[in-house]
Order: structure tokens, then C-alpha cells, then sequence
């Protein structure tokens, strides 16, 4: 077992990990940079001592740095020696804490740790020792809350990522919870070696959901809206780069274009052409891009032999003219790169087998769905997210009306937290009002001919038997 | 055809899913020679199946049609043989997040029952990762194992036949991930932890009532996990349908907008039953619903 042998270094904090801090329920993503100030839980410090350390350790905050917390200061440890039964002499006078604020500011200015702070407050509490087991355990855990100045530091991963947003930033990722995202990667079958689209405007929070799943086997396609595809979720994922190769983008807007274009070649041969044929398809499409580096080539191989001739020169102006010459070669370059990734990406839906569809936006979802469901291959399940069930509604009617697609669900999920502790379990006083709506389903053929095949005539008549008879 | 990996066409050998429609389905091993009911009629493997595109569809010998799927663990979840109750979809996708499944990912299970989880987590860890799976009952354990192998996952799956209360899992610090679903889960807290990896990993246990809730998390704080956390989700499926509310007729109204002597409009308004009706198109939840499956416990355990 190769696994036993424990190398470590695969679990420490390296300079440059996106991680995410966290205190109590509270999670904030970031990257650990030398010399970078973070500011979480209106506390700020720096991470640069986090580096070394192992994921999930503990830390304590002392004016802006971190150190790791020695030992656990243990749950109960203030084990009261007196316990109330009841609050029936419990009088809310507003004087039990003998501490004023100021007195408590001074503790803090003092440097003084969480743990003592909370040691003078109880011991300043006149009702304190009135209280109930129960009610003791509940200040306690209150007052370590709002005092104690620890933040752990996690690994990013989808589950952890997903709370976040639903936590800080709900507008972000339109108000898709947890629960939800982790039933649409599941609706969606979302596995390694699938070829997958996504069309999201979550902060590229399901686009690395769906990575995650994927673990950089298969391929992904981002179909995105306007200029660039957002990905700021899925950089807190901190993926390897190998992940990112399997990552491709295709801009929404050239979707007719691109279905356009294929029913024109659709008639040579699709399989042999493979790697040979979507570049010459792009390079149609983008008509002016290649016209622009043909030109641009003879130009510069002119430039070349003219300052060869040019025997003295002023030295600034050639320096000049060869950055200038930079720039405009590594712009060459990109909008080669980014020619060939939409080639790519070309390339991988015009086969219109793509193994699942997975949609979270803010825009309406049925034109994308209806849009995008035909780069699907049969027998494969798609999932559309949204905010709100209406647009769903709509969905579900058009696919009814359209056929290709079977098994189709308008579902939501309800999820309630427990807290669970000897003699105090219940449901937690407060849930989440929504978390949004799935619509999910099966593509099928679409068959032009009419049910009731000719066939029926050659067989001969069945003779009634079992479901199951065929089975096991 | 695999349960990890799509393919295009059905062959012999393969498991396909048949959708009657209404969600109904049900699971075949396609055979060269074989034959299937349904209440369509007739389904001959060589002709109908064999060599079609998943996802075609199929007429049967009574002109009926149905569909056939390639099969996933969802589809699988809905139409398995039971021998024991069954995690669904909504849990095990909630399952699968929470423990942080995903390709290279060592899973230990128990109980293995009917294998409708296990297909799941399979899918997820594929094609590097493993799952342990502990079934103490023998049958079980051999149906199950002899179903892997049908659905060539066997290569992903080891499947013991012991008491993992007792024996653990029959692995030791390996696990990323452990999931207990038997009627004593804090029997068996102890053999989780020593299954999972050195440097730690998430856990969760499935239980039906609180008490069982209740001493799951006290072995589990007992034994230093962390992040102690129990939650339930509920599915809800919303039914579309186009419905009418009728218009109620109030009579003619003698307090209506300043009746003109003189005006057309509002003659006759008895003439005939006004049978107007306003209708939308909306949702209506199913008349019953499951409303509790289980508690799902999850928990991280720290590195030792």
C-alpha cells in the first residue's frame, strides 16, 4: 500500500495555493501571497506564516500574523462549579456584567487572548453561576465566537467553495445552494472522460464543480455570453494546470454560426477529417483574423532586411521598433492561440456528441437550453438551473412540444440542518427560504419516422408474459 | 457500454435501460437471441437492440415504443432489483458532495445492499480511484459483486463479505471517504476512522431515526472528528400542468360603472351561462411525497 507511506508535502500550504480561511461557519477564499494583507472577520493579518504548514491547521491571530494554535483549548473547559436548575430568580436588569465595554476594549488592547477575555467575562457575570448547564454552554459558546480570533485553513474543494458563495455572495451565483449544485453534477452524470457543456454565470463556481467531477480527464465546454468567460470561482478551485488543458470556450453568439457552418461540410467525410477540418472551419468564420496575419508576415520580414541594411542607426529608435515589434508579435500570438482554442472547441461540438449539458444562469433559460440541447448526443441527461420555477415551467412545455428528451423533471430541494447535543437536538431555528430550481432529463433520438413501424405485421403474436421474465 | 464510460451503440453483453414512459423502467442484459416483454409488446435483442444507437427508439411487437437508455446510476437507482431499502438520487448527491468525491477518490462503504449508492460513488471516483464496500450478508455480497462485474465497474470495487461493526472495513489508511449506512453506525466509528488516511478525510452516516443520530455523533466526537454536521434534504418534484379556474358569474351588476341608458354594451347579460375561465400553466406538487429518508451525519476527521 503506497498510499501508507504519508509524503506530507502533497497536504502543506505552498506560496501561490488558492486556499480558503475559515471561522466558524464563516469562509473566505483567497491566495497565500508573501506580503499580502487579508482582511476576514474584521480581523486582518498576513499568510505568509501559514506557508509550510499542513491544510486544516489552526490558527491563532496576534496582531497580523498567524501562529499555529499549540493545543486544543478544550470544549468545556470552564467545567462551572455552579449550576442553576431553573431562571426562575434570573432578572434581566441589565447589570449582571460587572465589565463595561471599555473595560473590555482595554482586555483586547492588552493583547489578551480570546480564551481569557471570555474567562474575565464569566467571571464577571453575577448570573452566570445561575444559570443552567445548558444556558452556560450557550454564552460560552456566544462570547468564543465573537472573541476567539482563530482561522483555519482549508483546501478548496466544491463542497466547501459551494458554502462559501451560498454564504457571502448569493447575487453572485443566482442564489444556487449547495444541495443544488450537488444534485445537477449528479442529474448531470458529471464524470472523468465525459466530454461535458456548461453555460453558467455563477463566478465560475459550477464550471469548477463540474472540473472537480471531471479531474481533468474529458473535456469541458464553457459556452459563455459577451466577451470573455468569467472564471473567478473556478481559479479558487486551484486546480493543476493539467486540469485547465481539458477546459475549452466557445462564445454563444457564434452558435448559429457554428451550426450553420456544419451543415455545409456535414456532407465529407466527419470522422477522418477530424483534426484537419475545424481550423479551416474558424479560419472561415474569422475571416479577418487570418487576412490580418497575412498581411502583417510579409510586412515584417521587410522590416527585417531594412534595418539589416540600415548600416548605423540611432540605437533608441531600433529598440523601440523592436518592442513595438514584440508587442505586435505577442499579439500575433495570442489571437493565434485564441483562433485555435475556438477552433478546438469548434471542433468538439460541431460532432454534436457531447455526453452532458449543465446551465445555471441569469438569463432565461429555455432559449439556451433549446440551443445548446442539440450539440447533445442521444441518451444523455441534461440539468437547467433557476432562480425562479416560471422560466422552468416554460422549458418543460417546450421540450414536451419538441420531443428529443424524455424522463423530464421540474424539481426543488429542501435542506434542514440539525443541531444535534445531549438533550437539546432539534432542527435549526433558521433554513435557507430557497435554494432554486432544477429542470433534468434524458435527450433521445428525434425520429421522423412515424411510431408503429412496419415490423409490427412480422411478428408473430406475443404470448402474454411477466415484465421480469427476460431479466437476471 | 459501462457505467463510467458512455458509448454510442448497444452490444451484446451490455446492461440497457428501457424507458416505458410515466417514469417506468426497467433494466436488460442484452443478449444475442433474447427476447423482452413489456406491455408494448416484444423487444428481440439481435434485431431491436443490438447494433441501435442508445437513446433510439424501439417499436415493440404490439406497435407500442419505448426507449433505451445507456446506463447511468440514476437510471440504475430507479429500476435495480431491491433486496434492501435504497439510498436515492437526492441523498447521494448530497452524499457524494459533502464526503468531496471525485476521480482518485478511496471510498469505504457499508453496508453495501442493493448497490444503488455504490454505482453512484463508482462513477464519481472512476478511472483512479477504489471503493471498499463491506456487505455482512453473504447473498448480498455475491449478487452485488456479480452485478459490478455485469456493469464492468469490478475493476474499481472490492467487495468483503464481513461484519464491519466487528471487522472493519479490511483496509487501514487508505480511505478518503467513508459512508456507513447499518443500524449501529457508531459500532463502527472506530473502524471508519482507522480506514481513512493518516492525513484525514470526510465521513457521513445515514440513519433513519434521531437516537441512532444522537449516538452516531457522540462516537464520532468521541473519536475526534470535527466539523460535526447533520442535515436532511427533501426532494420535491413539481407536477406542469395547464389548468382553468372558472370565472364566477356575479349576475348583472347594479353597481357597475355609470350604466348609460343609451349604452350596447352591457345588454344581455343573462343571455347565456358565461362559462369564462382564466387558465395558466403551473405546478402542482404530487399528492404524496417521501417526507423523511434519513438524517446524513458528516464529519471530518482530522489528520492523526
Amino acid at each position: 500500500m503506497a498510499e501508507n507511506i504519508d509524503d506530507d508535502s502533497d497536504y502543506r500550504i505552498k506560496e501561490g495555493d488558492y486556499v480558503v480561511l475559515k471561522r466558524g461557519d464563516i469562509y473566505k477564499a483567497v491566495q497565500i501571497q508573501p506580503k499580502k494583507k487579508v482582511i476576514f472577520e474584521k480581523q486582518w493579518f498576513f499568510l505568509d506564516k501559514a506557508v509550510g504548514h499542513l491544510y486544516r491547521t489552526t490558527f491563532e491571530i496576534a496582531s497580523g500574523a498567524l501562529q499555529p494554535q499549540k493545543s486544543k483549548e478544550s470544549e468545556g473547559s470552564t467545567d462551572a462549579k455552579e449550576v442553576g436548575t431553573d431562571n426562575r430568580n434570573i432578572v434581566d436588569d441589565g447589570k449582571s456584567q460587572k465589565l463595561t465595554r471599555d473595560d473590555i476594549e482595554a482586555l483586547k488592547e492588552q493583547g489578551l487572548k480570546g480564551q481569557e477575555i471570555i474567562q474575565q467575562l464569566i467571571e464577571n457575570s453575577s448570573t452566570f453561576g445561575d444559570k443552567t448547564k445548558y444556558a452556560q454552554d450557550k454564552y460560552i459558546k456566544k462570547k468564543k465566537k465573537k472573541y476567539e480570533n482563530t482561522v483555519t485553513i482549508l483546501k478548496p474543494s466544491c463542497r466547501i467553495l459551494a458554502m462559501m458563495y451560498h454564504g457571502r455572495e448569493p447575487g453572485k451565483i443566482c442564489h444556487l445552494r449547495y444541495d443544488t449544485l450537488g444534485q445537477m453534477l449528479t442529474l448531470g452524470n458529471i464524470h472523468a472522460g465525459s466530454k461535458v457543456l456548461v453555460f453558467e454565470t455563477c463566478a465560475g463556481l459550477v464550471l469548477g464543480a463540474v472540473m472537480e467531477r471531471m479531474g481533468g480527464y474529458g473535456s469541458v465546454i464553457q459556452m459563455y455570453p459577451g466577451g470573455e468567460p468569467v472564471r473567478a470561482g473556478v481559479e479558487s478551485f486551484g486546480f493543476p494546470t493539467h486540469f485547465h488543458d481539458t477546459l475549452h470556450d466557445f462564445p454563444i453568439c457564434r452558435v448559429n454560426a457554428l451550426l450553420a457552418g456544419t451543415l455545409d461540410t456535414s456532407a465529407k467525410d466527419p470522422r477522418a477529417a477530424g483534426d484537419l477540418k475545424p481550423p479551416v472551419i474558424a479560419a472561415e468564420k474569422e475571416k479577418s483574423q487570418p487576412e490580418v496575419e497575412q498581411q502583417s508576415n510579409p510586412e515584417e520580414q521587410s522590416m527585417e532586411t531594412n534595418s539589416a541594411t540600415d548600416g548605423v542607426r540611432d540605437q533608441e529608435t531600433e529598440e523601440r521598433e523592436k518592442r513595438r515589434e514584440a508587442r505586435a508579435q505577442e499579439k500575433k500570438v495570442k489571437l493565434e492561440e485564441k483562433r485555435k482554442k475556438l477552433a478546438a472547441a469548434a471542433a468538439l461540438l460541431e460532432d454534436k456528441n457531447a455526453d452532458g449539458l449543465v446551465i445555471a444562469s441569469r438569463f432565461h433559460p429555455c432559449p439556451v437550453l433549446m440551443g445548446l440541447l442539440r450539440f447533445l448526443a442521444p441518451s444523455r441527461p441534461f440539468v437547467v438551473y433557476s432562480q425562479y420555477k416560471e422560466p422552468l415551467i416554460e422549458c418543460f412545455t417546450k421540450l414536451k412540444e419538441q420531443g428529443g428528451a424524455v424522463d423530464i423533471r421540474l424539481t426543488d430541494t429542501w435542506v434542514r440542518h440539525y443541531q444535534v447535543l445531549p438533550n437539546r437536538t432539534h432542527p435549526l431555528l433558521l433554513m435557507s427560504g430557497g435554494g432554486g430550481y432544477l429542470l433534468s432529463g434524458t435527450t433521445v433520438a428525434v425520429d421522423r419516422s412515424k411510431p408503429a413501424g412496419s415490423r409490427r405485421a412480422e411478428e408473430p403474436a406475443p404470448k402474454r408474459q411477466k415484465l421480469t421474465d427476460s431479466e437476471g | 457500454m459501462s457505467f463510467v464510460e458512455y458509448s454510442d451503440c448497444i452490444k451484446d453483453g451490455d446492461v440497457a435501460i428501457i424507458h416505458l414512459g410515466h417514469e417506468s423502467t426497467m433494466p436488460v442484459k442484452v443478449q444475442q437471441g433474447a427476447q423482452t416483454q413489456t406491455r408494448y409488446g416484444v423487444i428481440r435483442h439481435s434485431s431491436d437492440l443490438i447494433g441501435q444507437r442508445y437513446g433510439s427508439k424501439v417499436t415493440c411487437s404490439k406497435g407500442g415504443w419505448v426507449h433505451v437508455l445507456h446506463p447511468t446510476p440514476e437510471l440504475w437507482t430507479v429500476s435495480l432489483p431491491h433486496r434492501t431499502q435504497i439510498l436515492y438520487t437526492t441523498d447521494i448527491s448530497t452524499i457524494t458532495m459533502m464526503l468531496e468525491l471525485k476521480p482518485g477518490s478511496v471510498v469505504c462503504e457499508s453496508g453495501t445492499g442493493s448497490g444503488s449508492l455504490s454505482h453512484a460513488i463508482l462513477r464519481t471516483i472512476a478511472p483512479t480511484g477504489h471503493l471498499h464496500t463491506v456487505e455482512f450478508h453473504q447473498q448480498r455480497a455475491e449478487k452485488v459483486a456479480e452485478e459490478f462485474k455485469e456493469h464492468r465497474v469490478d475493476h474499481l470495487v472490492t467487495v468483503r463479505n464481513q461484519d464491519v461493526c466487528k471487522d472493519g472495513f479490511g483496509v487501514t489508511g487508505v480511505a478518503d471517504a467513508v459512508f456507513l449506512d447499518i443500524p449501529s453506525p457508531w459500532e463502527a466509528v472506530k473502524h471508519a476512522k482507522a480506514a481513512m488516511k493518516r492525513h484525514g478525510g470526510r465521513a457521513c452516516s445515514f440513519s433513519p431515526c434521531i437516537e441512532q443520530v444522537q449516538r452516531t455523533c457522540e462516537a464520532l466526537a468521541d473519536q475526534g472528528f470535527q466539523e460535526i454536521s447533520t442535515l436532511e434534504v427533501l426532494l420535491r418534484v413539481h407536477d406542469v400542468r395547464t389548468v382553468s379556474l372558472p370565472l364566477p358569474d356575479f349576475g348583472t351588476d347594479p353597481f357597475s360603472p355609470p350604466a348609460e341608458p343609451n349604452s350596447t354594451e352591457k345588454t344581455a347579460p343573462t343571455s347565456a351561462p358565461n362559462p369564462a375561465s382564466f387558465t395558466l400553466k403551473t405546478t402542482t406538487p404530487p399528492r404524496e411525497i417521501p417526507g423523511h429518508t434519513g438524517y446524513l451525519t458528516f464529519a471530518t476527521k482530522p489528520r492523526t
